[in-house]
Order: structure tokens, then C-alpha cells, then sequence
């Protein structure tokens, strides 16, 4: 039965109808997805504090961040001089070593230790590791090669190993995330 | 459905014909695995492979809730306690193992069938829904073990997580949200064991589910049969009981023998000494590799080694990864031949022995080899083949090929005559 302004009183009930119910199914689906998300906990621990006051040049630590390991390395004169020697337009991931430290700050090359690849933790931050054929990170899973600058030179990883967000809170202290 | 000639349930107890008149769920089983299933005469070993895939699904879920009793999914104490359900569990160290073990002889099995499938054209039409649902049940299998294999949270368990989970953040845009939504964190961790924990739970459960729709789709049609042609008549098949119930009741015999043996005497022999150390999140194992029945797929990963054009080489190894099994829901539209069973199709024949299973072996090889040379381009060209096969060799071969002459029937093929063949108009044995 048409009604006065031509809309159907049983085709305006069905089409709310299956949009409260649409609506619903969104409002059902948002908490179920949300939920996998990080959680607050999580979360509220994704930053961290690094001494790197005892950190020799040449040497390197490992730190945790957001349950990764986070690679601190001291870079020699002779590293700087190697990372900047090298043509930038040539790399995969085209950065300087300025780009990734902080200004005044060169020799502190502050990394993550998660190759970019499949994500394992390449070796060279640890006494003995090997450094791979550029002196920086290699990791042994896929064979991916990193240079003193901690950018990808050779095998499978796209990127540059990831500098975190960082900020020296003093000259000792690294604030990280 | 069924064919014409197949015996009807009759239940001569008084409450067996109370029961069919409500539940008729005896009927079911009758016509499903019973007397009213007919089924052809021919089949060979091959197809005792399907039972058997059900068979270790049974095995996975028992001997699963029994290691749920004795597990908690928490990072602290995980490793502990699959190792106190071995060490201090009565009769815990079998179940464990015949878990692990399960879900090895759950693959073995499981390739076997999908390639008598490849071999005798089982994907072909009218079994085309047959075919796509157990790639589904294929892909849930793998996806259910490699979150089985993360739950001791050993290294080989953590490492596996964070290296499968990276496939994800290849994607491009929202690879990396999507890599922390998967986890639950920046990196596997409670979070993400615990859900891991949840959906190992759940996904042998739904995998009965596609199982079920598998059967159903199978007992449309019917079974296929190594020649590949058609059921005819009654003399091309034999009741499912007691006939084929009689011989998967023998093929459990030959897998409980080989099973008991890697069970009782190398339970350890397909896993990795690294996943007996606790997860470090710190330290990567020098040589990390995922469970044996992820080797060829593992090999096509890491088989791309450059940028193609705009795509670099870690999008483009997982997208030929999950590639190489999503080219088997084409399959049945690749393959045109008219002929199913390979063993009357000579070029494709050739191919199938001396192009897929070499293949498929040197992935399987590589995959568990360490990403160096020669195994990087033997993967490579293993690799190559495995997709020119599916994609070019099949429509090719099967545009061109003659194949050999088809028996008229199944009688005729086991009985050299069949009665009806020499009241058929001839010429019978020339393709469709």
C-alpha cells in the first residue's frame, strides 16, 4: 500500500531493519578486531633508558626495546670515514650516516637489532661476532650484510637496519622510543 | 545422491527403525562409509591416503587435548611445561611425541594425497569443489601446524613466529601494522603465544568442519578411480563395506607400524635440538628453519634474491610463496585434458615424474638447506619449474597431447571384457 509521500511503510521497516543490523555487525566486529591489537600494557612499556657511558669506540651492546633487541655501537673514526666513503645513490636504501645519527653525534649509530628481512637479530654487536664483508651486521639467517653504517649492502633485507626514535637525555643517557 | 544400484538402509532392529524415523543419522553412516556407498572396484593403494588423512586428524585432536590438559600458554612457563608434561605426566612423554610426530605423519600422508590428486586428475570436473576444498583444508593445516609448533616456545618456536609473522610486514603499506596486530606487540611475545594457543585449539575443529564439506562433495560423484573414467554400471564397483572399510582397516596396520617406530624409536629425528632451548628473543640460532613439511614452500621464499622491477625480492618471496599453493585452486581450469588419470596421458606423464616430483624434491632439499649457494639457485630453478609447470606446461600439454586409448570400463580395465562393452556402440575406448 503506497503511502502519502510514496515511500512503503514496509520497505522503510525493512531497509532499517537491516541497517540497524548492519550497524550492529560493525559495532560488534571493531572490538573483536581491536582487541589483537597491542594491548596497554604493552604499550606503556615501549620506551627505554640506555647508559652507553661505558661503551668503548669499536664496541657495540645490545638493549632491549619494546622486547627487541636494540643495537648501541660506538663507531670508530675509521668506521665514520669507511660509512661516508661510500657512494649513497648507489644503495638499496639510499642514507647517509648523518641521516641516521644524531647531529654532533656521529659516532653513536643507535639501531635496531632486527634485520630487515624476516626479522632475526644479525650479529657484530657482540665481542667475536662476525661483522660480515662490511664490517657492520650480518645475519646469518638469509645472509643479508649491513656496512658501518647499518645499512643493507648485500642479500635479501629491502631496508637499512631501522633507526629507532631516540634523544639523548644527557651525554650518557639514550631515551629510546 | 548415489548411483541407482546402491543398497538402501533397512534397519530391522525395532529402535534402529524408531531412531531413522527421527535422527536418521545411521543412514548417514550407511550411505557415507557403509553398504550404501558404491564404490569402484579399481582403486588402488593411492586411495587409501584420504582415510588416512582423517585418521591423523582424529590422532592430532586426542592426543591435542590431552597436551592442552597439561599446558599453559604463558611465555614464562611454557617451555616448562611441555617438558614436566614429558618428564613428570603419566604416559605425557608419548603423548607429546606422538603429537609432534602426528603432525609429521599428518604431512607425509597429506602430500601423498594431494599428489595422487596431481597424478590421476582427482581435481578434475565434477570433483572441481572436491579439489578447492581440500586446498582450503591444506592451507588451515599449515597454518594450525606452525602455530602448534610455536606453543613450547623454544627457539627454533620463537624464531619460526617472528620469521612467518615478518612475511607479513613484506606486505606493502600495511605490512607492519598488520605484522603488531597479528602479534599483539612489536614482537612475538604472551600476547601472541596465547592466541597462537587459542586458534591451534580451534582450527582442527574447523578443519573437521571443510573435512565433512569434503566428503560431501566427494560422495557427490562418487570417488574417482586410477583409470579415470566414469562408474558405468553395478560391475564397476563394490560397497564401501566391507570392502574398502577391510583394506584402510590394512593401511592402518602398515601406518601404525611406521608410525610406533618413529614414535617409540626416533620420536626427536624430524624436530630441531635449538627448540629444546628456551626462546631467546636476544639471540638468533645460527640456522633457523621451519618443520620439514614447510621445505619447499620455505625454499620459494627464499628463492628471490632481487628486486623484480618495482617489487623488492622480500614481497615478491612471499607473494611466489603463498603463490605456490594458490595455483592449485586453478588447477582444475589449467589442466583442459579431457583425460584425467596420468596413467593414459604420456606427455603429461613425463612431466609429472621427470618435472613436478624432481621439483618438488630439490625444494624440499633447499628448503632445509642453508640459504647459500648451490641451494639458493637450485631453488631457484626448482622454483622456476614448479610454476612453469602448473602455469604453462599443463595448458600446453594438455592442448597437444593424444592420449593413449581408455578402457571402456572399469570392469573392462580389471577383467581385460566387460559385457556391456560389446553391447556398447563402437568405437568405445577414443576420448570424450
Amino acid at each position: 500500500m503506497a503511502e502519502a509521500d510514496g515511500v512503503r511503510r514496509r520497505d522503510f521497516i525493512n531497509i532499517a531493519a537491516v541497517s540497524a543490523a548492519g550497524v550492529a555487525g560493525v559495532g560488534i566486529v571493531v572490538p573483536l578486531v581491536s582487541q589483537m591489537s597491542a594491548s596497554a600494557d604493552v604499550l606503556a612499556a615501549s620506551s627505554t633508558e640506555i647508559d652507553i657511558s661505558s661503551i668503548q669506540p669499536g664496541q657495540a651492546i645490545k638493549a632491549i626495546f619494546r622486547k627487541q633487541p636494540v643495537f648501541v655501537r660506538n663507531l670508530t673514526p675509521h668506521e665514520i670515514a669507511e660509512a661516508n666513503k661510500v657512494d649513497v645513490s648507489s644503495l638499496r636504501d639510499p642514507q647517509t650516516l648523518e641521516e641516521r645519527t644524531k647531529e654532533g653525534k656521529e659516532n653513536w649509530l643507535i639501531t635496531m637489532g632486527v634485520c630487515t628481512h624476516l626479522g632475526c637479530v644479525p650479529l657484530g654487536a657482540g665481542e667475536g661476532e662476525p661483522k660480515g664483508e662490511f664490517g657492520g651486521y650480518f645475519c646469518p639467517c638469509h645472509g643479508s650484510s649491513y656496512d658501518t653504517a647499518a645499512r643493507i649492502r648485500k642479500g635479501p633485507a629491502p631496508k637499512n637496519l631501522e633507526v629507532p626514535e631516540y634523544a639523548f637525555t644527557t651525554d650518557t643517557v639514550v631515551k629510546i622510543g | 545422491m548415489s548411483f541407482p544400484w546402491a543398497k538402501e538402509y533397512k534397519p530391522s532392529h525395532p529402535f534402529m527403525q524408531w531412531m531413522d524415523d527421527r535422527l536418521p543419522l545411521p543412514r548417514l553412516v550407511y550411505n557415507s562409509v557403509g553398504g550404501g556407498y558404491p564404490v569402484p572396484r579399481n582403486l588402488n593403494y593411492f586411495w587409501n591416503f584420504g582415510f588416512l588423512a582423517a585418521l591423523c586428524l582424529v590422532l592430532q585432536i586426542v592426543t591435542g587435548i590431552v597436551m592442552a590438559m597439561h599446558y599453559a600458554a604463558n611465555t614464562q612457563v611454557a617451555f616448562d611445561t611441555v617438558e614436566q608434561t614429558v618428564r613428570d605426566v603419566n604416559w605425557g612423554w608419548m603423548m607429546r611425541y606422538a603429537h609432534a610426530n602426528g603432525a609429521s605423519a599428518f604431512f607425509v600422508v597429506i602430500y601423498v594425497h594431494i599428489f595422487r590428486g596431481f597424478f590421476y586428475g582427482s581435481y578434475k570436473a565434477p570433483r572441481e569443489m572436491v579439489w578447492l576444498l581440500g586446498v582450503v583444508i591444506f592451507l588451515l593445516m599449515m597454518a594450525t601446524a606452525f602455530m602448534g609448533y610455536v606453543l613450547p616456545w623454544g627457539q627454533m618456536s620463537f624464531w619460526g613466529a617472528k620469521v612467518i609473522t615478518g612475511l607479513f610486514g613484506a606486505i606493502p603499506f600495511v605490512g607492519e601494522p598488520l605484522q603488531q596486530w597479528l602479534l599483539g606487540g612489536f614482537a612475538p611475545d604472551n600476547a601472541a603465544l596465547n592466541r597462537f594457543f587459542s586458534l591451534h585449539y580451534l582450527l582442527p575443529f574447523v578443519i573437521v568442519g571443510v573435512v565433512i564439506l569434503h566428503i560431501w562433495a566427494l560422495h557427490i560423484p562418487g570417488s574417482s578411480n586410477p583409470t579415470g573414467v566414469e562408474v558405468k554400471s553395478e560391475s564397476d564397483t563394490v560397497p564401501f563395506y566391507p570392502y574398502y572399510v577391510a583394506k584402510d582397516g590394512w593401511a592402518i596396520g602398515v601406518f601404525a607400524i611406521l608410525f610406533c617406530t618413529a614414535l617409540f624409536f626416533f620420536p626427536n629425528a624430524l624436530g630441531h635440538p635449538d627448540n629444546y632451548i628456551p626462546a631467546n628473543p636476544m639471540s638468533t640460532p645460527a640456522h633457523i628453519v621451519p618443520e620439514w613439511y614447510f621445505w619447499p614452500f620455505y625454499a620459494i621464499l627464499r628463492a628471490f634474491t632481487q628486486d623484480f622491477f618495482f617489487i623488492p625480492a622480500k614481497l615478491m618471496g612471499v607473494l611466489a610463496m603463498f603463490g605456490a599453493i594458490l595455483v592449485w585452486f586453478f588447477l582444475p581450469w589449467l589442466d583442459r585434458s579431457p583425460v584425467r588419470s596420468g596413467s593414459y596421458r604420456p606427455l603429461y606423464k613425463k612431466f609429472f615424474f621427470f618435472g613436478l616430483i624432481p621439483a618438488m624434491a630439490v625444494l624440499f632439499y633447499c628448503g632445509g638447506a642453508p640459504a647459500e649457494e648451490p641451494y639458493v639457485m637450485l631453488s631457484q630453478i626448482a622454483a622456476l619449474y614448479y610454476f612453469a609447470h602448473f602455469l604453462i606446461v599443463i595448458p600446453i600439454v594438455s592442448a597437444i597431447e593424444k592420449p593413449d586409448p581408455l578402457p571402456f570400463s572399469i570392469t573392462e580395465s580389471v577383467l581385460g571384457e566387460d559385457e556391456a562393452a560389446k553391447l556398447a556402440p563402437a568405437p568405445s575406448a577414443t576420448v570424450a
